[in-house]
């Protein structure tokens, strides 16, 4: 964990909104006792690609670094929608970075050991489909070496994957750590297991958070694709059924689990691209609550927690984080918000056991 | 024993790949049908055991804590998951053995940073991988490779001894809290062998003593089979 965060992991807190909106502020360790028999929990298991590779573009010789912002086929590593900054790195705001040099389709680009070549532009100066050369192992090697995780100037020290990996990472196809997993830890899991509260997981590419270009960032989030196991479609289509509730463990599971809704109001198993846009006009038929990371106002992420709570009620919990000193970035506190108009969720066991 | 055995599916990794019990174990479960990622530190021959298996093949050094995320993600990139991990990668300590007050500490600490902090560090890695696996198909294992030096105290084998004890250890008390999400944990220990890391430490045995890798491989595949029983995709038994 990087040092900042160490010391704050223990003490990261929890902001409750419940079905009726009342407002709750308790350590995040209380996760263990919240939820009641019968509930599912599900994460994104998503492990966390080093999806920053800085080199250098081979036309004009100057230095740049290339995010690789999406997949062009899922698990393959030698094909990637990528975006191009100049000379720097994240300790400079994504908004202030240098543009890359003019870039044209067959720039060549020297990654570390990687060498990639520009196949097309795609619509904007920085945004571009990059294809790898070499064998789909050697290329992985290459990115698993040379790469380092995708980070914003909030975080000034360099991140590795440890940091960017949660407790459950699995296969590694995202671009951006699915942050709000970070609440989670294998003491939670077990408290949850022996309590009877179910717990699931579907893999979804969680793409970046911010292009550093205004008119890109609109297209925020692009296109992310998802795969929920059978096992986990099953076992939310049972819990709804036997009368549990759905507790989301961050915005793309939410995002999964709309996308993958039949008409039937059940989740059905297999691949597909998540819905982008969520907000007020969504209706959430299996998601009853979702953990969150603190979004404020005018994030995308924000934007979906409307599905959820009314603006009046959103406004409340903003305001109560702000005064709480709840910490907003990827490796901060957390907000549990349940659909506002259910029944109430949150059991808490802690008077029984404490 | 079961050289017809079919793991056809099952996603698995090997430590220390490309010699002794690891690169037999890569053999045995490739011509089984396993998909199969293997690690060791020397590229040429990480090549060269690749190339003849069909196996990935990964270079890395699990004892340097900067390659064991770089492992993990080339593992699990390339297997799109993770069943099993055989953590048998092994450093011996000083060579030739010496007694523990002839030990450079550093070979103490070689011995540790490859047997127990290499083997914690990568096995944590990729807990999520294998926890996922065991949640989709019922079952995932980690078989972590001991020794009789575990148990026994053998002169000279100080620092090998009390790495392999402290494995087992760790083994054991991993398997106790994975349990429950069906990770399970095998410490294994394979027999002396007829190997480079025994040929290190024991230069003078009669290869004819010494029980051959091969015959190891098929017991572990064997526990292997048997630990994931309760899975979807799995070993079968030996055809008769």
């Amino acid at each position: 964990m990087i040092a900042a965060e160490r010391a704050h992991r223990e003490a990261a807190k929890l902001l409750i909104m419940d079905a009726q909106g009342h407002l709750r502020d308790v350590p995040r360790s209380r996760l263990a006792r919240l939820f009641n028999p019968g509930d599912l929990v599900v994460a994104n298991d998503a492990a966390t690609l080093p999806a920053s590779l800085s080199g250098t573009h081979l036309a004009s010789g100057e230095p740049v670094e290339i995010r690789l912002v999406g997949w062009g086929s899922v698990g393959d590593p030698t094909r990637f929608v990528a975006l191009a900054f100049g000379a720097g790195d994240h300790r400079t705001r994504t908004e202030d970075r240098v543009a890359p040099p003019s870039l044209s389709a067959g720039d060549r680009f020297s990654l570390g050991p990687l060498v990639a070549t520009i196949e097309r532009l795609l619509g904007h100066p920085r945004l571009v489909a990059l294809n790898f050369l070499g064998k789909r192992e050697t290329v992985l090697g290459g990115i698993a070496r040379h790469g380092r995780p995708i980070q914003y100037a909030h975080v000034a020290e360099p991140l590795f994957l440890w940091d960017v990996w949660t407790r459950i990472a699995a296969n590694p196809i995202a671009f951006e750590p699915p942050s709000a997993g970070f609440a989670l830890d294998w003491h939670t899991l077990g408290a949850w297991r022996r309590r009877g509260i179910g717990f699931a997981t579907l893999t979804h590419a969680v793409g970046i958070s911010s292009t550093g270009d205004p008119v890109l960032d609109l297209q925020l989030p692009f296109d992310e694709p998802y795969r929920i196991p059978d096992a986990t479609a099953a076992a939310i289509n049972q819990a709804k059924s036997d009368g549990g509730r759905i507790i989301a463990v961050g915005t793309t599971v939410v995002r999964a689990l709309v996308s993958a809704e039949g008409a039937d109001g059940t989740v059905r198993a297999g691949e597909g691209i998540a819905i982008g846009r969520i907000g007020r006009q969504t209706r959430l038929r299996v998601v009853d609550a979702i953990l969150t990371g603190v979004h404020q106002a005018g994030e995308s992420h924000f934007e979906l927690l409307r599905a959820f709570a009314e603006d009046a009620a959103l406004s409340e919990i903003s305001a109560l984080a702000v005064m709480g000193g709840y910490r907003t970035h990827e490796f901060g506190d957390s907000m549990l918000i349940e659909y506002q108009g259910g029944a109430p969720l949150a059991g808490d066991h802690q008077d029984r056991s404490g | 024993m079961d050289s017809n055995s079919d793991c056809k599916g099952l996603r698995v990794a090997i430590t220390g790949g490309t010699s002794g019990l690891g690169l037999a174990l890569v053999r045995r479960l490739a011509a089984a049908g396993a998909r199969v990622a293997f690690v060791a530190r020397s590229g040429p021959s990480v090549e060269r055991t690749a190339h003849e298996t069909g196996a990935y093949g990964i270079v890395g050094d699990v004892g340097h804590k900067g390659d064991i995320y770089a492992i993990a993600l080339q593992i699990t990139g390339n297997l799109g998951g993770l069943d099993v991990l055989i953590n048998n990668a092994s450093s011996l300590g000083p060579t030739p053995l010496a007694l523990l007050a002839d030990t450079q500490c550093e070979d103490l600490e070689e011995a540790l940073a490859v047997n127990v902090l290499g083997v914690f560090r990568l096995t944590k890695a990729l807990f999520g991988a294998l926890a996922a696996s065991a949640r989709n198909e019922g079952a995932a294992l980690v078989i972590n490779i001991s020794s009789d030096a575990a148990v026994n105290a053998y002169p000279g084998w100080g620092a090998y001894g009390a790495s392999k004890s402290a494995l087992r250890h760790l083994t054991a008390i991993w398997a106790e809290e994975a349990k429950a999400a069906s990770v399970f944990f095998l410490s294994i220990d394979p027999g002396d062998m007829d190997t480079p890391l025994h040929a290190l430490a024991v230069p003078d045995a009669h290869p004819s003593t010494l029980k051959r890798p091969e015959h190891s491989a098929a017991e572990i595949v064997e526990a292997m089979r048997v630990a994931l029983l309760n899975r979807g995709t799995s070993c079968q038994a030996a055809r008769p």
